[in-house]
């Protein structure tokens, strides 16, 4: 209950400084850009000082992401596609290092590759943070033999495409110039057949609809997938049609993901800052609207 | 023979890609593989052809000292330095035992895209937010039905996607009703609209294509209809 109390009074904070922009914006004196900054930056660092536990449920497409990681079998193949670059990490960065420490501490073999340029950095960055982990770090695991980033490649949509037929053909060295045969991870792994599911963490073009219409649609490959928020609207009729096995949307997608595997990390913070956000734009809207429909009354 | 050739490579490529689709054997399969790697090929000479771009536009802007010039400069600076860094980065984890990649931990070029090009990029995008809320107290008005039913449906998908109107009637209900509420207007109302967008698209992509494959669309190679 001292979680709603804190909230509550926090809000009251905010609800002050609205009813005064309110004031201000009825008597015909829109406040300025400036102030609108300031609000949202305090807005966004009340997290920082308060601590709360938001009330979230895992929704049917995370939990179809997460039953189809757990129905895989230790020695499981997974490739793991990063198509996105910084900007987008704060929402896909959290899914991509909480689905990692679950792959490694549950012995799926992990294949990292990237169509975006800066999307093998990513993995490696999550691959760190998940290696750093006290579970993982015990297991002793070993690149190329438990792990192996296979780099970025160009192309596009054509690099799915012809990894349908040969995954050699469009890597045929690894991020670190070791030549695909003399990596024991991918010994007997032609192309997708030998992949037991593909995880796709996306923030634009190529991306999901890319790897579906592609991978899955082609060569029946099993696809989850993790988005930003702005994508995955985009994404919902291919899950509606059973093309991807489950979906993982924006920065509350990584807070359910997280909350499902156990494996609480920087989603399950940043939520707060995008709650706190949402509500200020919310009152925003409101705010603007209901004084430009009062003036309107007036003239 | 200047557009009569790349109209046909057009062609060619065109059908081996629309066949092998559906006939993955011989030969299509394998001409598709090999128009792939082309494809594959050309767009990494277009990554270069965009360095090359860049470096002609921003220096021209420094030699010609128009206004921002000192910005074109940086430009030049950091994205040659970090080509070089990168490559020889790349060279000398090549020789290494065992080999190591130039995007490994204790990298120069991976202390720059960490502490420079990741905070950089992420301030650039996060900056979005300021703009959206101006936007949202300035211009976000329900003036017709139109913008009416966007502003509800915005209201409740916002309150929704995050647990924020949740939270806020927390203290009356255990149910989530407002998640609910925003899964149900992702999962009927926009995966409708969006199933009709794409298939929309689909067919506008099919048509242009086909113009494109049968020479009938020839403005990509410069003139024609």
């Amino acid at each position: 209950m001292m979680g709603h109390y804190i909230a509550l009074s926090l809000l009251a904070v905010l609800g002050l400084g609205m009813i005064f922009i309110f004031y201000l914006t009825v008597k015909g004196r829109t406040i300025e850009r400036r102030f609108v900054f300031l609000y949202i930056v305090f807005t966004v660092s009340l997290p920082l000082f308060v601590k709360m536990k938001p009330p979230i449920q895992v929704s049917p497409e995370v939990q179809q992401v997460v039953e189809t990681i757990t129905s895989l079998s230790p020695g499981a193949k997974v490739l793991i596609s990063c198509d996105f670059d910084p900007p987008s990490a704060p929402e896909l960065q959290p899914m991509l290092v909480a689905f990692t420490k679950y792959a490694l501490k549950h012995d799926l073999k992990l294949i990292f590759m990237g169509l975006w340029p800066l999307g093998p950095s990513q993995a490696n960055r999550g691959l760190r943070l998940a290696l750093a982990d006290t579970i993982i770090a015990a297991k002793n695991l070993t690149y190329g033999v438990d792990y192996v980033n296979l780099g970025f490649q160009s192309g596009n949509e054509f690099v799915i495409q012809a990894m349908g037929g040969s995954f050699k053909s469009m890597f045929p060295q690894d991020d670190r110039r070791i030549p695909y045969d003399s990596i024991p991870l991918l010994n007997g792994v032609v192309n997708y057949r030998q992949i037991d599911l593909v995880m796709n963490f996306s923030a634009g073009k190529p991306g999901t609809i890319e790897w579906i219409q592609n991978a899955v649609d082609r060569y029946q490959v099993k696809l989850s997938a993790g988005n930003t928020a702005v994508q995955a609207p985009q994404v919902y009729p291919y899950l509606r049609a059973g093309q991807v096995r489950g979906l993982m949307g924006g920065m509350s997608g990584a807070a359910e993901f997280e909350l499902a595997l156990n494996e609480k990390g920087k989603a399950s913070s940043f939520i707060l800052s995008q709650m706190f956000s949402h509500l200020a734009v919310m009152l925003f809207v409101i705010v603007g609207n209901v004084a430009w429909l009062m003036t309107r009354k007036k003239k | 023979m200047r557009r009569e050739i790349p109209l046909i490579i057009t062609t060619i490529a065109g059908l081996v890609f629309a066949i092998s689709y559906f006939i993955p054997h011989m030969p299509f399969g394998e001409a598709e593989t090999i128009f792939g790697d082309w494809v594959t090929i050309v767009q990494a000479f277009a990554i270069w052809l965009g360095v090359l771009n860049l470096l002609r536009v921003t220096g021209e802007k420094i030699h010609r000292k128009r206004p921002g010039w000192t910005y074109a400069a940086i430009v030049i600076v950091t994205m040659v330095g970090t080509i070089a860094i990168g490559i020889y980065e790349g060279f000398a984890g090549m020789n290494a035992t065992p080999p190591s990649s130039y995007r490994d931990a204790g990298t120069t070029f991976d202390w720059i895209f960490q502490y420079l090009y990741d905070p950089l990029s992420s301030t650039m995008f996060a900056m979005l937010a300021f703009y959206i809320s101006s936007a949202a107290y300035r211009a976000f008005r329900a003036r017709n039905l139109e913008a009416t039913m966007l502003l509800i449906a915005a209201f409740f998908m916002m309150g929704g996607r995050v647990p924020l109107l949740d939270q806020l009637i927390s203290p009356f209900t255990d149910t989530l009703v407002f998640s609910k509420l925003s899964s149900w207007i992702m999962n009927f109302p926009v995966a409708g609209g969006q199933r009709a967008i794409a298939i929309g698209i689909a067919l506008g992509i099919m048509s242009s294509s086909l113009r494109v494959i049968l020479g009938i669309e020839r403005s990509h190679i410069g003139g024609g209809e």
